[in-house]
């Protein structure tokens, strides 16, 4: 094999070489062309991050960071989408991390070539390749449309369809004055705990007993939610985390894991002590290219619960934890995301000119935020691959 | 080597039956975990296809090709209303007559994605060519990272600065060379760069996305062929650009292309940046500086509003289901071009 490619490499030589006298001119002007790409690509890049730290900066202060919008996103800050981002992206990590580090283990450790890894390993190469925006549309049809439309129908009975409804309406129609009376004991014991004044108890209880009868079709799980957008955005960077957990764990040295079992360990014994923590960092080089992967996407979480403007932080009530009382983050609301925001002001907002400070400073935000995730991805990489020499 | 589990059947204390089962209960669970993106990739495509199919229920297959139109047009004079039917290529699905004809977003993704893959192949090529035949060492470490920075930039961000920086000073370019050249050209040039948002902004946008991605497929692919070509070559003579263009570039031609190919997956499913800045008009124009819109496009706008179980719901996720079948051949086009590859030249 090795000889044949010899042989087709000296015959281009040797076409090359009687063609060779006029080739160092032409070697130079190629050669020119290439570098003059490369460097203009270079160039693009510091472009754009010059230009949009330099338009978006003088914008980026201590009150756009930490103040939520007005006026429909036309003034104020950004700190809604901030934190909408850092939660949809902390729920992510926390189900792709398992997810993925754990299926790698499984395709390396235990299923090394079989039939199963060659597929499995198909399918994560096929999911890395499917567009984002697709993820979407899964993220509408299967999480939110089927898993939160069913679970709705399971837990609060809500209606699936118009044919349910209309069954759902003759069902309550039919208790009637069962359902009334419960819901006037219930909220009248309700007002009177709350200590709400008469005519307030009055109109509660009424409101009450008005509602009990109404079939609810307000959706709690089958709408666009944190959680759905979260478990979308972990879809998608399976693939990255899966990957780099693999090329992670094939760089410990076989001899490790032979010398674990001659030390009379298990397979999971020798995976937990030695195999995991000797590629810890490799794993984490993925979690964090995977953070700013999700960070960045906008298409699979356009239509699974991202809000254009939402000042208010999607929290709960205030959970009592014995000591002390905090509201904590509600994963089934919308919520704010920084490239949303940016593509809401700049497309869809009435007069986009008039919020280019704005814009940019957001941009300026997000990509400080991604570049640094990917900068600190870079050297972590680098610093392990100078080790693994 | 001897292998690990025949050497454990002749320990003297072999594991207890309570350990035994532990690992087998992990292994278990890790496989579940191994079987999620298996079952995610299964779920993605039924649920697409579920959805896409009903689609072809609700309206017949012919309507997504050509779309029906009939208009009601009143004549004054005659005071009678008079009802035309014809048919076109038009995407209008929220009217009292849906309009859903795929053929402009097809077409506006395969304007896009093939002027976004001509201007990053030659680039890309370019860029990889350079990291592995001609930068050093240490300059290939230096601009790796740099290509996988610009890899990284959300592709909102790049939507955005296509919208703000470079849209608006194209259009005040053409709008004065096309003053500037009134007395020779006439109104040629406003008559060709028509749109400020246009299919060549977005695919230049696009562009900035495929190009680093390219350009590192290109160079792994590069870094494959063996040294022992280029040593031949330069041994014989040739000089280093000879040995690049004419030695390693066709040596390692099928990784190349399977990167174009990619690229060009790449660029039909890209979302933000068309959305922002091609225009988002459903037309039917083989010129690069009208406004268009793609599938992609269509989907990201459209699907809020779109009610659910609508038609226009069920035609959206239709136009996924094309979307998602046409990258996957794609992918899998690159993927058995670089196992032929493979089994040619590392063999």
């Amino acid at each position: 094999m090795k000889e044949k490619n010899f042989d087709a490499t000296l015959g281009r030589v040797k076409t090359a070489m009687e063609s060779g006298s006029r080739a160092p001119m032409w070697a130079l002007v190629f050669e020119t062309v290439v570098k003059i790409l490369t460097g203009f690509v270079v160039a693009a890049l510091a472009f754009i991050l010059f230009t949009i730290i330099t338009k978006g900066g003088p914008h980026v202060s201590w009150e756009f960071l930490s103040q939520p919008p007005r006026d429909t996103g036309m003034a104020g800050g950004v700190w809604p989408a901030i934190f909408g981002t850092f939660f949809v992206v902390l729920f992510m990590i926390m189900m792709a991390i398992p997810l993925g580090v754990f299926g790698a283990v499984y395709l390396v450790e235990y299923s090394r070539g079989g039939f199963a890894a060659r597929v499995i390993r198909a399918a994560v190469s096929n999911l890395a390749g499917v567009p984002s925006i697709v993820f979407g549309l899964f993220g509408l049809g299967f999480f939110v449309l089927f898993v939160g439309r069913n679970l709705d129908y399971m837990v609060y009975d809500i209606p699936r369809s118009e044919s349910e409804l209309v069954e759902k309406r003759a069902r309550l129609e039919a208790n009637r004055t069962e359902l009334e009376a419960e819901a006037r004991t219930g909220a009248e014991a309700e007002a009177a705990r709350r200590q709400l004044a008469p005519e307030e108890a009055q109109a509660f209880v009424a409101q009450r007993v008005v509602e009990a009868t109404i079939p609810s079709t307000r959706p709690v799980f089958g709408q666009g939610a944190m959680f759905w957008a979260a478990a979308t955005l972990a879809l998608l960077v399976l693939p990255v985390i899966i990957v780099s957990t693999e090329e992670a764990l094939r760089a410990v040295p076989l001899s490790l894991r032979e010398a674990s079992y001659a030390l009379g360990s298990t397979k999971w014994q020798m995976v937990r002590n030695i195999v995991l923590p000797m590629a810890r960092s490799g794993i984490l080089t993925g979690a964090i290219l995977a953070v700013s992967r999700g960070a960045g996407e906008l298409a699979p979480v356009l239509f699974v619960g991202v809000a254009a403007f939402k000042p208010d932080l999607p929290l709960t009530d205030p959970v009592d934890f014995g000591l002390f009382e905090v509201p904590v983050v509600n994963p089934f609301t919308s919520f704010m995301h920084l490239n949303y925001h940016i593509y809401t002001l700049a497309t869809q907002s009435p007069d986009p000119d008039a919020t280019r400070g704005l814009q940019f400073a957001t941009t300026a935000v997000l990509v400080l935020l991604t570049v640094a995730l990917n900068l600190a991805a870079i050297r972590l990489r680098n610093l392990y691959s100078a080790r693994n020499r | 080597m001897v292998d690990a589990t025949s050497l454990r059947s002749r320990l003297r204390h072999p594991p207890s039956l309570a350990q035994v089962y532990r690992e087998k209960a992990i292994e278990a669970l890790l496989s579940v975990c191994a079987t999620v993106s298996l079952v995610a990739i299964f779920l993605i495509f039924l649920f697409l296809f579920k959805e896409g199919i009903i689609a072809f229920k609700l309206a017949g297959v012919g309507d997504f090709i050509v779309a029906k139109i009939s208009e009601v047009t009143f004549d004054p004079v005659t005071e009678e209303f008079t009802k035309t039917e014809t048919t076109g290529y038009v995407w209008q699905p929220v009217s009292d007559q849906p309009k859903l004809s795929f053929v402009p977003l097809v077409w506006g993704s395969l304007l896009i994605a093939a002027l976004a893959a001509t201007v990053s192949t030659i680039v890309g090529i370019a860029c990889g060519l350079y990291l592995s035949e001609m930068a050093g060492r240490k300059l290939r470490g230096r601009l790796k990272p740099l290509m996988e920075l610009l890899v990284s930039i959300p592709t909102v961000v790049i939507g955005f600065f296509m919208l703000a920086i470079i849209a608006y000073p194209l259009r005040a370019f053409a709008d004065w060379a096309g003053a500037a050249l009134a007395p020779i050209l006439g109104d040629w040039v406003s008559s060709i760069y028509t749109d400020t948002f246009n299919a060549f902004i977005g695919a230049l946008g696009v562009s900035i996305v495929i190009i680093p991605v390219i350009a590192s497929l290109v160079d792994d692919s590069l870094q494959s062929v063996p040294q022992d070509l280029r040593d031949g070559s330069f041994a014989l003579g040739a000089t280093r650009w000879q040995t690049s263009w004419r030695v390693v570039l066709p040596a390692g031609f099928s990784g190349v292309a399977a990167a174009v190919i990619l690229g060009f997956g790449r660029a039909l499913g890209e979302t933000m940046i068309v959305v922002m800045c091609a225009g988002n008009a459903a037309q039917l124009s083989a010129n690069p500086f009208d406004s268009v819109t793609t599938m992609t496009a269509r989907i990201a706008t459209e699907m809020g509003t779109a009610g659910v179980g609508s038609l226009h719901q069920h035609t959206l996720f239709l136009v996924g289901s094309t979307l998602v079948t046409v990258t996957f051949f794609l992918n899998l086009l690159a993927e058995v071009i670089v196992q032929k590859y493979r089994s040619r030249i590392v063999s």
